[in-house]
């Protein structure tokens, strides 16, 4: 592996170069090299099996990256040396099965983190818990357990408890692929509030009317590379590449 | 001709009522129910085992199994919680332990802690009398066991719990804490309860350490009043003592069973 070419981007809030990640013999990242700027909501699409969702969970450090370095606002989560656990908690992550924790109210999910990894006081974090609540549209629902709720109801509750923690960015991983078509809505109605908010997100998505309405950039992916990426309304509108055209052609 | 299935089925199961009620009745009327009730409930020797039986050998069997389940469900979490290490030697050892003393029967342990002990090193003894060598034995034992139980629970919990709690910028420790071991306990109830009833059986091995009117526990309790009446009251009474204990945890359980699977 020669040394990255490039200097990092300090003013990026993403900033990722030269990520390899391989499963076994399997490479599913082939050398991704691509930022986010602070303010951009970037949306990354692609087939299944085309590294999006991996490339996204190396950026926390949920894979561990087999080469290549990546920086959040200045800092390398990849140093050895860093505290993981500190810049993770300024970056939001939203799974595609919201992974709330099920023995838990809704209100203690959006709490837990806070008392413990910001070492909030108790009022301050219900506080905080219920300004997110009421903006995801879940303030009666504080006292359900994760079981209770719907699908678009947990997803919107998991969107809450990472925007407790007032992250800096958020990251979103295929949010709305396990959601029964009537509740996306929902979800993307949040997203789209976030991000006229000015928050930075990182979107991997099928949602492509989200990818052309609400992002400043689109990201292509396949097999393991960026194909193509810029402007929504140029990537969709006009892909340049074979692949996109195939990708687009099966899902527009 | 052929009988439809239904009817079949229905045929078959009144002839099985039938053999059961003339099982039922060739047994009340052949059973000598004088001798039984002499034999196996008399109200004298029933009598005579109170107050004793309870305040004292249903109490111990109490604090003895409570003892041996609590040091041996705390083992039993350090020892899983070695076993998923990322630390070799941790793993090792934990396994060496749990595989020894799960193939080795209780009475052995016992039989070690009472007597290996203080004949192999004479003028050492374990701390706490009677109670602190049960806490002891009961516990190994029972900490192999649930050890076990409780690194399946552990890793029950779906992998995306932990991404969750990390994700939030939990360390890993505190994400198994807060987030991992909470969950696991709620899906070992079951087999964790199993694991208090055969303790609580188990502690009437205590016997081994030998017992004064104050330390007995309900089998050598039972065991002495056998050994006067030459009857079978006392061992009836103990039983039922033993299932005063187990019984109301089953449905203790079954209830807690029912909430977790509301919150579920």
């Amino acid at each position: 592996m020669t040394t990255p070419q490039r200097q990092t981007r300090t003013d990026a809030a993403i900033d990722v170069i030269e990520l390899h990640k391989h499963f076994g013999d399997n490479e599913v990242l082939k050398g991704i090299d691509f930022h986010v700027d602070n303010g951009q909501v970037v949306c990354v699409i692609g087939p299944s099996g085309s590294g999006k969702s991996t490339l996204l969970r190396c950026v926390n450090l949920l894979e561990q990256p087999t080469s290549g370095r990546i920086f959040i606002e200045g800092d390398e989560i990849t140093d050895p040396d860093v505290d993981v656990n500190a810049i993770r908690s300024r970056i939001g992550m939203v799974f595609q099965q919201f992974n709330l924790f099920p023995h838990l109210t809704v209100l203690r999910n959006l709490t837990i983190a806070q008392q413990r990894v910001k070492k909030r006081g108790k009022d301050e974090a219900v506080e905080i818990a219920r300004r997110n609540l009421a903006k995801v549209g879940l303030s009666e629902k504080e006292g359900a357990y994760p079981a209770h709720l719907s699908g678009g109801q947990q997803q919107r509750a998991a969107m809450a408890r990472a925007l407790s923690m007032d992250p800096d960015m958020m990251m979103f991983d295929e949010p709305t692929s396990a959601l029964d078509p009537e509740l996306v809505g929902d979800v993307l109605g949040v997203m789209k509030d976030l991000a006229s908010e000015g928050m930075t997100m990182m979107v991997v998505t099928h949602e492509m009317g989200f990818a052309r309405e609400v992002g400043d950039k689109v990201v292509f992916m396949d097999d393991g590379v960026i194909v193509e990426e810029g402007d929504p309304r140029e990537v969709l509108g006009n892909p340049q590449h074979e692949r996109t055209q195939a990708f687009l052609s099966k899902v527009l | 001709m052929g009988m439809s299935p239904r009817k079949r089925a229905r045929i078959s199961r009144g002839v099985q009522y039938v053999v059961l009620a003339v099982v039922v009745v060739v047994i009340v009327l052949s059973a000598d129910w004088t001798t039984i009730k002499d034999k196996f409930a008399d109200p004298d020797i029933a009598l005579a085992m109170f107050p004793e039986v309870i305040t004292t050998a249903l109490k111990n069997t109490i604090i003895y199994t409570a003892c041996g389940f609590t040091f041996g469900l705390a083992l039993g979490l350090v020892l899983a919680l070695m076993r998923l290490s990322s630390v070799g030697p941790y793993r090792w050892m934990a396994t060496t332990f749990i595989e020894f003393f799960r193939g080795v029967p209780a009475l052995v342990v016992f039989l070690a802690l009472s007597v290996g002990i203080p004949t192999a090193f004479p003028g050492y003894v374990v701390p706490g009398d009677v109670l602190g060598t049960a806490t002891l034995a009961l516990g190994l034992v029972g900490a192999a066991y649930m050890a076990e139980t409780i690194r399946a629970g552990i890793q029950a919990v779906p992998k995306g719990q932990t991404e969750a709690a990390r994700s939030l910028g939990m360390s890993g420790s505190r994400a198994m804490v807060s987030i991992i071991i909470p969950q696991a306990f709620r899906i070992i109830l079951p087999p964790l309860t199993n694991e208090l009833i055969l303790l609580t059986k188990d502690s009437s091995l205590v016997y081994l350490l030998g017992y004064t009117a104050s330390t007995v526990e309900l089998t050598s309790f039972g065991r002495q009043a056998l050994n006067q009446e030459k009857n079978m009251t006392p061992i009836v009474v103990i039983s039922l003592c033993y299932l005063l204990i187990t019984v109301p945890l089953s449905i203790v359980v079954r209830r807690m069973e029912a909430r977790a699977g509301k919150a579920r």
